[in-house]
């Protein structure tokens, strides 16, 4: 990371494992666990989340000394919320089957918590160019995470990554499906999810004590 | 029966935590103890039954297509349904606001009691969940959307007591040391999440001769869309048991 200084880079990966979003943070789960039943869904919440986080960043941070702090929320939640219209614009313009199967999710992404709490906790306290890459850094965070378990749900629950059958056919029996394998179709529903990032809590405090509370 | 056929949905088969992952942030949060939770649940309901019916009053209005013919037949083609995130949020944003100043005036007891909880609520999916899913599901009136609003609130509640009930008990239990605290509570969660989807058959289960067959079948595509991850699962499932 030539271009980037050891605090810098330091702000990207940080969120990435030691200080997730998601598993240690525990913010902005509401609008992640419904959508990650696939792969491809789960990308593309991501890459909105990145997207959101960098400009909205930016832009509060653009704004930090001239918003009153009483009206502070408000004013964060409107450029959130125009963010998030751009997405959903762009998404019905040019994959409109994938935006109905995010169907109120994505409008969700306005009130996820990271946003608002990087926001409070960053951006209005810091320069842009900082503020960007904790945006990207924490988007990234999250997006990890949603990848990991969509990437389980999909594979166990219907045998398949991005709709390719990895796994062989469940009909024709061929692959793994030849020797009696099984899709788990519990992967599929939505409490799995709840499940899957509870395990991935587990594996991640017990190889860093330090994350253990009592 | 409309009315009370949509006020059980909402609070068990449609449930805002266990259907939709809805709220997750203060609900995991804030559920520590059971008392915080019952505060944090009342403002929920409190607050869903005022925004509801309002955003549904601004969608009918004043966003949907068409919305606007009530000004005169050349705005009848207008569809600002674009906006409807920037303004939902908006109204939630300063009717929490609104109620916060309110409610300090008039019953400072409970004011005392919902106080801290209610800026937090400005930024609860679950409140802007409720406007979005009345959005898309069409509710047709305003008292549906009054009934929407108050009995997701309930479903809610009743979600955030219960996990914080369990939580105060799950400290005398001998957990992993790593899944202590939030792993736990996640895993919880999803199996009350799993024991709440038995209550999917309350309304679709048994023999329905009674509903109207192009009603119901109208009714199942529009759930298919929605739910069209779970019904895969339930066909793969199907699909599993009949091979065995």
């Amino acid at each position: 990371m030539g271009l980037l200084s050891k605090k810098d880079s330091k702000l990207i990966l940080d969120p990435l494992a030691d200080n997730n979003p998601i598993t240690i943070q525990v913010l902005g789960i509401c609008s992640a666990l419904a959508i990650t039943a696939q792969l491809k869904p789960s990308i593309v919440m991501a890459i909105s989340v990145l997207f959101v986080m960098g400009v909205g960043n930016v832009v509060i941070s653009l704004m930090r000394n001239i918003i009153p702090s009483k009206i502070r929320i408000i004013v964060q939640l409107i450029v959130v919320a125009t963010l998030v219209i751009i997405v959903d614009q762009v998404l019905k313009a040019f994959s409109y089957a994938l935006s109905k199967e995010l169907s109120v999710f994505i409008g969700l992404i306005i009130t996820n918590c990271i946003i608002m709490g990087r926001f409070e906790a960053f951006a209005l306290g810091n320069g842009v160019w900082r503020s960007f890459l904790d945006g990207i850094g924490n988007a990234l965070g999250y997006g990890v995470i949603l990848i990991i378990v969509g990437f389980f749900r999909e594979l166990l629950g219907s045998g398949t990554l991005f709709g390719l059958k990895v796994l062989g056919d469940p009909v024709e029996k061929t692959g793994l499906y030849a020797i009696g394998y099984e899709n788990n179709g519990f992967m599929v529903l939505p409490p799995m999810a709840l499940i899957v990032v509870g395990l991935i809590i587990w594996v991640q405090r017990s190889r860093n004590k330090a994350l253990i509370e009592d | 029966m409309e009315h009370l056929e949509l006020f059980f949905k909402s609070i068990f088969v449609d449930n805002m935590v266990f259907a939709y992952f809805l709220g997750m942030c203060s609900y995991l949060a804030v559920s520590k103890k059971v008392s915080t939770a019952v505060g944090l649940g009342a403002a929920v309901i409190f607050v869903l039954t005022i925004t509801v019916p309002l955003n549904w009053l601004l969608d009918q209005y004043l966003l949907q297509e068409g919305a606007l013919s009530w000004l005169g037949e050349e705005y009848a083609s207008y569809d600002l349904s674009f906006l409807s995130f920037i303004m939902f949020i908006a109204t939630i944003a300063t009717m929490v606001q609104l109620v916060e100043i309110v409610v300090e005036k008039f019953s400072p007891s409970l004011y005392n009691s919902l106080g801290i909880f209610l800026p937090l609520i400005a930024v609860n999916c679950a409140i802007l969940g409720g406007s979005l899913f009345m959005q898309s599901r069409e509710i047709e009136t305003l008292g549906l959307a009054l009934n929407y609003g108050f009995s997701s609130g309930i479903g809610w509640f009743l979600a955030i007591l219960a996990i914080a009930a369990i939580r105060e008990k799950i400290r005398y239990s001998a957990v992993p040391p790593a899944l202590r605290g939030l792993g736990i509570t996640f895993i919880i969660t999803g199996l009350m999440a799993i024991g709440f989807m038995s209550f999917g058959g309350m309304l679709t289960g048994g023999d329905e001769p009674a509903a109207k067959p192009e009603e119901t079948s109208a009714l199942i595509e529009k759930e298919k869309e929605e739910k069209q991850v779970e019904s895969k699962a339930e066909v793969s499932l199907v699909d599993n048991l009949n091979k065995n």
